[in-house]
Protein backbone atom coordinates (compact mmCIF):
# COMPACT_ATOMS: atom_id res chain seq x y z
CA UNK A 1 0.00 0.00 0.00
CA UNK A 2 1.40 3.35 -1.34
CA UNK A 3 1.79 5.77 1.92
CA UNK A 4 1.13 9.67 1.47
CA UNK A 5 1.32 12.49 4.22
CA UNK A 6 -1.56 15.14 4.62
CA UNK A 7 -0.99 18.40 6.15
CA UNK A 8 -3.99 19.50 8.65
CA UNK A 9 -5.45 21.48 6.49
CA UNK A 10 -5.61 18.60 3.43
CA UNK A 11 -6.70 16.05 5.78
CA UNK A 12 -9.66 18.72 7.60
CA UNK A 13 -10.45 19.36 3.68
CA UNK A 14 -11.05 15.98 2.21
CA UNK A 15 -12.82 14.81 5.02
CA UNK A 16 -15.31 17.71 4.87
CA UNK A 17 -15.47 17.38 1.60
CA UNK A 18 -16.24 13.52 1.44
CA UNK A 19 -18.63 13.43 4.55
CA UNK A 20 -20.40 16.38 3.09
CA UNK A 21 -21.30 14.45 -0.26
CA UNK A 22 -22.51 11.29 1.68
CA UNK A 23 -24.79 13.69 4.06
CA UNK A 24 -26.01 15.88 1.59
CA UNK A 25 -26.92 12.14 -0.30
CA UNK A 26 -28.72 10.47 2.55
CA UNK A 27 -30.48 13.64 4.46
CA UNK A 28 -33.12 15.25 2.22
CA UNK A 29 -35.65 14.00 -0.38
CA UNK A 30 -34.74 15.99 -3.83
CA UNK A 31 -31.62 16.55 -5.48
CA UNK A 32 -31.57 20.17 -5.25
CA UNK A 33 -32.39 19.83 -1.65
CA UNK A 34 -29.26 17.34 -1.70
CA UNK A 35 -27.29 19.33 -3.68
CA UNK A 36 -27.98 22.54 -1.09
CA UNK A 37 -27.58 20.88 1.63
CA UNK A 38 -24.27 19.05 0.90
CA UNK A 39 -22.77 22.53 0.40
CA UNK A 40 -24.11 23.92 3.31
CA UNK A 41 -22.38 20.97 5.30
CA UNK A 42 -19.04 21.60 3.57
CA UNK A 43 -19.54 25.38 4.50
CA UNK A 44 -20.29 24.73 8.03
CA UNK A 45 -17.02 22.22 8.18
CA UNK A 46 -14.66 24.53 6.41
CA UNK A 47 -16.08 27.60 8.95
CA UNK A 48 -15.93 25.52 11.59
CA UNK A 49 -12.09 24.42 10.07
CA UNK A 50 -10.96 28.00 9.98
CA UNK A 51 -12.98 29.61 12.93
CA UNK A 52 -11.13 26.79 15.53
CA UNK A 53 -7.58 27.02 13.53
CA UNK A 54 -7.68 30.71 14.69
CA UNK A 55 -8.90 30.24 18.50
CA UNK A 56 -5.87 27.71 18.70
CA UNK A 57 -3.54 30.18 16.89
CA UNK A 58 -4.90 33.10 19.21
CA UNK A 59 -5.13 30.75 22.42
CA UNK A 60 -1.26 29.85 22.05
CA UNK A 61 -0.33 33.47 20.79
CA UNK B 1 -49.70 24.17 22.91
CA UNK B 2 -50.56 20.83 21.39
CA UNK B 3 -47.94 18.33 21.54
CA UNK B 4 -47.52 16.64 17.80
CA UNK B 5 -46.30 12.57 18.24
CA UNK B 6 -44.68 11.38 15.07
CA UNK B 7 -46.76 8.68 13.37
CA UNK B 8 -45.36 5.42 14.11
CA UNK B 9 -44.59 4.09 10.64
CA UNK B 10 -44.92 0.11 10.71
CA UNK B 11 -41.88 -1.67 9.23
CA UNK B 12 -42.07 -3.82 6.51
CA UNK B 13 -41.18 -7.39 6.11
CA UNK B 14 -37.23 -7.97 5.79
CA UNK B 15 -37.55 -9.55 2.58
CA UNK B 16 -38.45 -6.20 1.40
CA UNK B 17 -35.36 -4.47 2.63
CA UNK B 18 -33.03 -7.24 3.81
CA UNK B 19 -31.03 -7.84 0.51
CA UNK B 20 -30.71 -3.70 0.06
CA UNK B 21 -29.49 -3.21 3.58
CA UNK B 22 -27.12 -6.30 3.30
CA UNK B 23 -25.23 -5.39 -0.01
CA UNK B 24 -24.99 -1.58 1.38
CA UNK B 25 -23.35 -2.97 4.23
CA UNK B 26 -21.03 -5.12 1.96
CA UNK B 27 -20.58 -2.66 -0.74
CA UNK B 28 -20.80 1.15 -0.19
CA UNK B 29 -23.75 2.46 -1.95
CA UNK B 30 -24.26 -1.38 -3.19
CA UNK B 31 -28.45 -0.88 -1.85
CA UNK B 32 -28.75 2.08 -3.92
CA UNK B 33 -27.75 0.26 -6.97
CA UNK B 34 -30.26 -2.39 -6.00
CA UNK B 35 -32.54 -0.51 -5.53
CA UNK B 36 -32.03 1.76 -8.91
CA UNK B 37 -30.38 5.00 -8.00
CA UNK B 38 -27.32 4.08 -9.75
CA UNK B 39 -26.30 8.05 -9.41
CA UNK B 40 -26.59 8.28 -5.70
CA UNK B 41 -24.93 4.54 -5.71
CA UNK B 42 -22.23 5.41 -7.38
CA UNK B 43 -21.27 8.97 -5.61
CA UNK B 44 -21.84 7.16 -1.78
CA UNK B 45 -19.22 4.30 -3.38
CA UNK B 46 -16.75 6.82 -4.73
CA UNK B 47 -16.53 8.45 -1.62
CA UNK B 48 -16.68 5.90 1.04
CA UNK B 49 -14.26 4.12 -0.52
CA UNK B 50 -11.92 7.09 -1.34
CA UNK B 51 -12.13 8.22 2.66
CA UNK B 52 -11.60 4.37 3.29
CA UNK B 53 -8.52 4.28 0.93
CA UNK B 54 -7.26 7.77 2.22
CA UNK B 55 -7.14 6.25 5.95
CA UNK B 56 -5.08 3.13 4.62
CA UNK B 57 -2.74 5.12 2.54
CA UNK B 58 -1.43 7.74 5.61
CA UNK B 59 -1.15 4.34 7.72
CA UNK B 60 -4.35 4.53 9.69
CA UNK B 61 -4.89 1.96 12.35
CA UNK B 62 -7.67 -0.58 12.49
CA UNK B 63 -9.30 -1.38 15.44
CA UNK B 64 -9.81 -4.62 17.61
CA UNK B 65 -12.25 -5.52 20.16
CA UNK B 66 -10.69 -4.77 23.35
CA UNK B 67 -11.85 -4.52 27.01
CA UNK B 68 -10.27 -2.61 29.98
CA UNK B 69 -11.69 0.41 31.71
CA UNK B 70 -15.16 1.89 30.58
CA UNK B 71 -13.07 4.92 27.91
CA UNK B 72 -10.77 2.04 26.62
CA UNK B 73 -13.48 -0.47 26.00
CA UNK B 74 -16.37 1.87 24.29
CA UNK B 75 -12.97 3.45 22.36
CA UNK B 76 -12.34 0.00 20.85
CA UNK B 77 -15.28 -1.59 20.67
CA UNK B 78 -16.70 1.36 18.89
CA UNK B 79 -13.71 1.78 16.33
CA UNK B 80 -14.07 -1.82 15.46
CA UNK B 81 -17.67 -1.55 14.86
CA UNK B 82 -17.18 1.20 12.93
CA UNK B 83 -14.29 0.08 11.02
CA UNK B 84 -16.54 -3.46 10.23
CA UNK B 85 -19.34 -1.07 8.97
CA UNK B 86 -16.88 -0.52 5.81
CA UNK B 87 -18.00 -4.08 4.54
CA UNK B 88 -15.65 -5.49 1.97
CA UNK B 89 -13.38 -2.92 2.04
CA UNK B 90 -12.81 -3.36 5.76
CA UNK B 91 -12.89 -7.31 4.84
CA UNK B 92 -10.06 -6.74 1.90
CA UNK B 93 -7.78 -5.13 4.28
CA UNK B 94 -7.86 -7.95 6.89
CA UNK B 95 -7.44 -10.51 4.69
CA UNK B 96 -4.80 -9.18 2.63
CA UNK B 97 -2.28 -8.01 5.41
CA UNK B 98 -3.16 -4.18 5.09
CA UNK B 99 -4.18 -3.68 8.59
CA UNK B 100 -1.33 -1.92 9.97
CA UNK B 101 -0.42 -1.41 14.11
CA UNK B 102 -1.02 1.42 15.96
CA UNK B 103 1.72 3.99 15.11
CA UNK B 104 2.36 7.56 16.92
CA UNK B 105 1.60 10.82 14.80
CA UNK B 106 -1.03 13.68 13.34
CA UNK B 107 -1.61 12.12 10.15
CA UNK B 108 -2.38 8.71 11.41
CA UNK B 109 -4.03 9.66 13.53
CA UNK B 110 -6.01 11.59 11.10
CA UNK B 111 -5.74 8.00 9.43
CA UNK B 112 -6.98 6.35 12.03
CA UNK B 113 -10.68 8.73 12.30
CA UNK B 114 -10.52 8.47 7.95
CA UNK B 115 -11.21 4.71 8.74
CA UNK B 116 -13.76 4.73 11.48
CA UNK B 117 -15.33 7.38 9.74
CA UNK B 118 -15.59 5.73 6.29
CA UNK B 119 -17.28 3.29 7.57
CA UNK B 120 -20.03 5.31 9.76
CA UNK B 121 -20.94 7.19 6.91
CA UNK B 122 -21.93 3.83 5.14
CA UNK B 123 -24.04 3.07 7.74
CA UNK B 124 -25.71 6.27 7.16
CA UNK B 125 -26.10 4.54 3.75
CA UNK B 126 -27.30 1.42 4.72
CA UNK B 127 -29.90 3.78 6.59
CA UNK B 128 -30.95 5.94 3.63
CA UNK B 129 -31.32 2.84 1.65
CA UNK B 130 -33.39 0.78 4.45
CA UNK B 131 -35.86 3.92 4.07
CA UNK B 132 -35.71 3.81 0.05
CA UNK B 133 -36.80 -0.11 0.27
CA UNK B 134 -39.38 0.60 2.74
CA UNK B 135 -41.01 3.04 0.35
CA UNK B 136 -40.71 6.16 2.79
CA UNK B 137 -38.29 8.06 0.56
CA UNK B 138 -37.83 8.31 -3.19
Amino acid sequence: MPRMNLSHFEASFLFALLASVVLGIVSKKSDRERLYYGAYVFGCFLLALFGIGWLMKLGHG
Amino acid sequence: MAKQKAEKQPVPPIGVWGPAVALGWLVPGGGHFLLKRRGRGLLLLLSITVMFVFGLMTRGAMFEPQSGDPLTTLINYGGFIGDVASGILYLLTVWLGYSQPDVAGAVHDYGTKFLVTAGLLNILAMVDAFEIAAGRKS
